[in-house]
């Protein structure tokens, strides 16, 4: 009744074409975004902007960027945490080389070097496949960590082996450093996150998208119908390197502003960044931000409540937030195998229906 | 989004609750979870016991109580910089962040928010240099101070000539482990021994392959970085390949007792550095017995009192009352702020009447803190493990960094820091 597409009409193409064909949607997106934009900024402060709003969008990046390797184009990938960190490392080498760089140029610029990467270790992707290719990317995992641990030039021989973010300004706000007001920091990963969100979300309705989807669900037929595996499969491990690369660079710029290889990027963080898109929903954009955020909140979530709100002792309910974590992501698997994102699409399908199911 | 924001909404709600007290906050980001929790207990159960002692038996620090605000790290920087932001608006005074890594991550935004941070033996080492870094302290002694001491001691036992001796660093891979390389290297310099450097990634319990090198290369030494599991396993791995305990030598943070009890028979004469005294032979245990843990108020179970690191705990939260006493005394006022906090640390002046006075009489060097030397005195005994009776003894007195070495390592690398963020010293 009040979510429905009858009497919205399409009279071109274009229109029939567009992200979000129902009226409803459309409104609601760009309601989202411009809330956003012009009020969060406002209401923003430290605590939201470092524990909650930054993290949500820059791990909602990385899913992005593993969700078009893994949801679109059906490559298992483990070396997520590395790929993170080539993009960190090629920002921080950036930023200290070429101080006077616009941080948009340097943070595009280090998503490229990892996307150069990526294309590197994407290759045994044409003649691997399955877990055997996840075992080949875990080894990119540990031989890129291992790598910024071992060679001095990419810390640049920093006594502790950490790099730290210089401070860095856009229009002569700081965006990096301590001094960055939130609302800059929030406001700068905003602009890349939406930017890239909807590129990704334009990449995968078109030939590119298609050619990944076509070798997911059948590569030997896709071959046969003309998509070359060759270039699908490099062109998804490049571009969705190039997404990983720059959440990185924020994960490293913005959010924490100093970072060691081994913890910071870790395989567990290859392994959050699975579970965000396994969760939010593979093969779908909004699923990303779902996971990204079902993922990191709870937790912070669940604290809060019972820390603060219930005054529980810190190490019970470090545990118990395991426990229940796990037992939701169990539940949503049992009740939606196809992610919360599915849930979000069944949803739409019984009010476009309501109050006439049939 | 929708679901997102619904869960950011209560977030919020609940971050919100319960602001203006009229205490003395301090908080405890302290890791009862994970591989590095065995540490972290003990080193917790202690800091808080110590804030409850005062508590109950003055009614806090000059009057005003005391609130310890405890947040678990799991020893995970990321979920410390969540902490530092949800306690920092509860008018925390000073941030012991327990964690290299989240030592840096804080550095400079507690330095922009005007909090100090006491890394109390860790965290960056060059941050002794007060004139750069004037927000945050490592007194009473830092990574590079206890690099030269351990050197100091083998010189000692060698009789004065390492050259040609051959020391293995065993490490934790981050920034923890990394730090004393640069001064053992210069000091390898200096004293003709030859440095082979062995990492460990977190969190250390694989090591087979680093003392299969050890094995190999027979070193005449070898010291130990090493935090949580690791610890023990690597005191494993030395008993397993026969390696002579005495030439064994950990950092202040490899020297607890369940690094070395788990390891039985095996792990007798190891050796590490001691930032203070060890058991709970000190006239405060009895009040802490009797305020804390037979109130039913301990932090922990109780078992640990007089352990190494709760002894470190106790140090750690003393040398923050003291430092409140201090700022309290220049301020003229109870109820301080992070701002004369720092002032307080600044001026803090530990002594031996004033540790007895505390109820903890020689436990620890005198700890004087200047404007320009945030490290304090730098001074680190010796402590050797004996497994027949489970207990630690110090086998040497509190022995003096070679200064000249390090002084100048922490010179250079402050004035890198200097340069890099823009700061210009203070004149001190």
């Amino acid at each position: 009744m009040f979510y429905r597409e009858s009497g919205d009409f399409k009279t071109s193409y274009i229109q029939d074409q567009q992200i979000f064909p129902i009226l409803q949607d459309r409104v609601f997106v760009i309601a989202v975004i411009a809330f956003a934009f012009l009020v969060v900024p406002f209401l923003i402060n430290d605590y939201w902007e470092k524990s909650v709003l930054l993290p949500v969008l820059i791990w909602s990046l990385a899913a992005i960027g593993l969700n078009i390797l893994t949801g679109y184009c059906g490559q298992v990938s483990l070396g997520t945490g590395g790929f993170m960190a080539v993009g960190a490392y090629a920002s921080y080498k950036f930023t200290t080389a070429f101080p006077e760089l616009n941080m948009f140029i340097i943070v595009l610029l280090s998503g490229g070097v990892t996307a150069m990467v990526g294309v590197l270790f994407g290759l045994p992707s044409l003649r691997i496949k399955g877990f055997y290719l996840a075992v080949a990317t875990l080894a990119s995992q540990f031989f890129l960590i291992w790598l910024f641990n071992k060679v001095p030039w990419f810390y640049n021989y920093s006594a502790s082996g950490q790099i730290n973010a210089p401070e860095r300004f856009v229009a002569g706000i700081a965006v990096t450093g301590p001094n960055a007001p939130p609302w800059a920091t929030y406001l700068f990963c905003l602009i890349l996150v939406v930017v890239l969100a909807l590129i990704a979300k334009n990449l995968t309705r078109g030939r590119f998208g298609r050619s990944w989807m076509a070798i997911r669900d059948m590569d030997i037929a896709a071959e046969i119908i003309g998509v070359a595996p060759l270039k699908a499969k490099l062109s998804a491990f490049s571009i969705s390197s190039f997404y990983i690369g720059i959440a990185g660079a924020l994960f490293f710029l913005v959010y924490l502003g100093a970072v060691e290889p081994t913890e910071a990027f870790g395989i567990d963080k290859s392994f959050l960044v699975l579970f965000m898109i396994i969760i939010g929903g593979l093969g779908s954009i909004l699923g990303s931000f779902i996971g990204a955020a079902f993922m990191f909140l709870m937790p912070v979530l669940i604290k809060n409540i019972l820390v603060n709100g219930l005054g529980w002792s810190t190490d019970i309910v470090a545990h118990l937030i395991f426990m229940i974590v796990g037992g939701l992501i169990m539940f949503f698997l049992i009740v939606e195998p196809h992610g919360l994102a599915q849930l979000w699409r069944v949803t739409k399908e019984k009010l476009r229906l309501w109050p006439f199911p049939h | 989004m929708k679901f997102m924001k619904l869960l950011a909404s209560m977030v919020l709600s609940m971050s919100v609750a319960g602001v203006a007290y009229s205490d003395l906050v301090i908080p405890s980001l302290e890791y009862r979870t994970g591989p590095y929790a065995p540490n972290g207990i003990h080193f917790a159960d202690g800091f808080t016991d110590y804030f409850t002692l005062l508590n109950e038996r003055d009614g806090g620090i000059g009057g005003v109580p005391v609130r310890v605000v405890s947040c678990e790290t799991a020893y995970n920087t990321e979920k410390g910089v969540e902490c530092y932001e949800s306690t920092k608006g509860q008018g925390s005074l000073v941030y012991q962040p327990m964690s290299t890594g989240i030592t840096y991550q804080l550095i400079p935004k507690a330095t922009a928010d005007g909090i100090p941070i006491h890394s109390m033996g860790y965290g960056r080492t060059s941050a002794a240099n007060g004139k750069v870094f004037s927000h945050v302290f490592n007194y009473p002694g830092t990574y590079w101070d206890a690099a030269s001491i351990i050197i100091k001691h083998i010189l000692d036992v060698e009789g004065g000539d390492i050259s040609g001796k051959n020391i293995a660093l065993v490490y934790h891979n981050s920034a923890y482990g990394k730090e004393p390389i640069r001064t053992l290297e210069k000091l390898a310099e200096k004293h003709g021994y030859n440095l082979t450097l062995i990492a460990v990634d977190h969190p250390g319990q694989e090591q087979k392959s680093q003392w299969l090198q050890i094995r190999r290369e027979r070193p005449d030494y070898v010291l130990m970085w090493g935090w949580g599991v690791m610890n023990q396993t690597a005191i494993q791995e030395a008993a397993n390949i026969r390696f002579n305990m005495e030439n064994f030598i950990g950092v202040w943070w490899s020297s607890s007792e369940n690094d070395v009890i788990p390891v039985g028979q095996g792990a007798d004469g190891y050796k590490a550095i001691a930032l203070h005294g060890v058991g709970d032979d000190f006239p405060i245990y009895d009040d802490i017995r009797k305020y804390v843990l037979d109130a039913g108020k301990a932090a922990g179970d109780g078992t640990n009192l007089g352990k190494v690191l709760y002894n470190r705990g106790i140090m750690a939260s003393m040398l923050a009352t003291e430092a409140i006493r201090t700022a309290q005394k220049i301020s003229g006022t109870a109820d301080i702020t992070p701002d004369q906090m720092r002032d307080g640390m600044e001026a803090l002046k530990v002594d031996a009447a004033r540790l007895a006075e505390i109820g903890l009489p020689n436990f620890a060097p005198p700890v004087e803190v200047t404007c320009s030397n945030h490290g304090g005195p730098g001074l680190g005994a010796i402590q050797q493990w004996d497994a027949d009776t489970q207990t630690w003894s110090l086998i040497t007195d509190f022995i003096a960094a070679d200064r000249e070495v390090v002084d100048a390592l922490i010179a250079e690398d402050s004035a890198a820091f200097a340069s890099e963020n823009n700061i210009t010293p203070r004149n001190c």
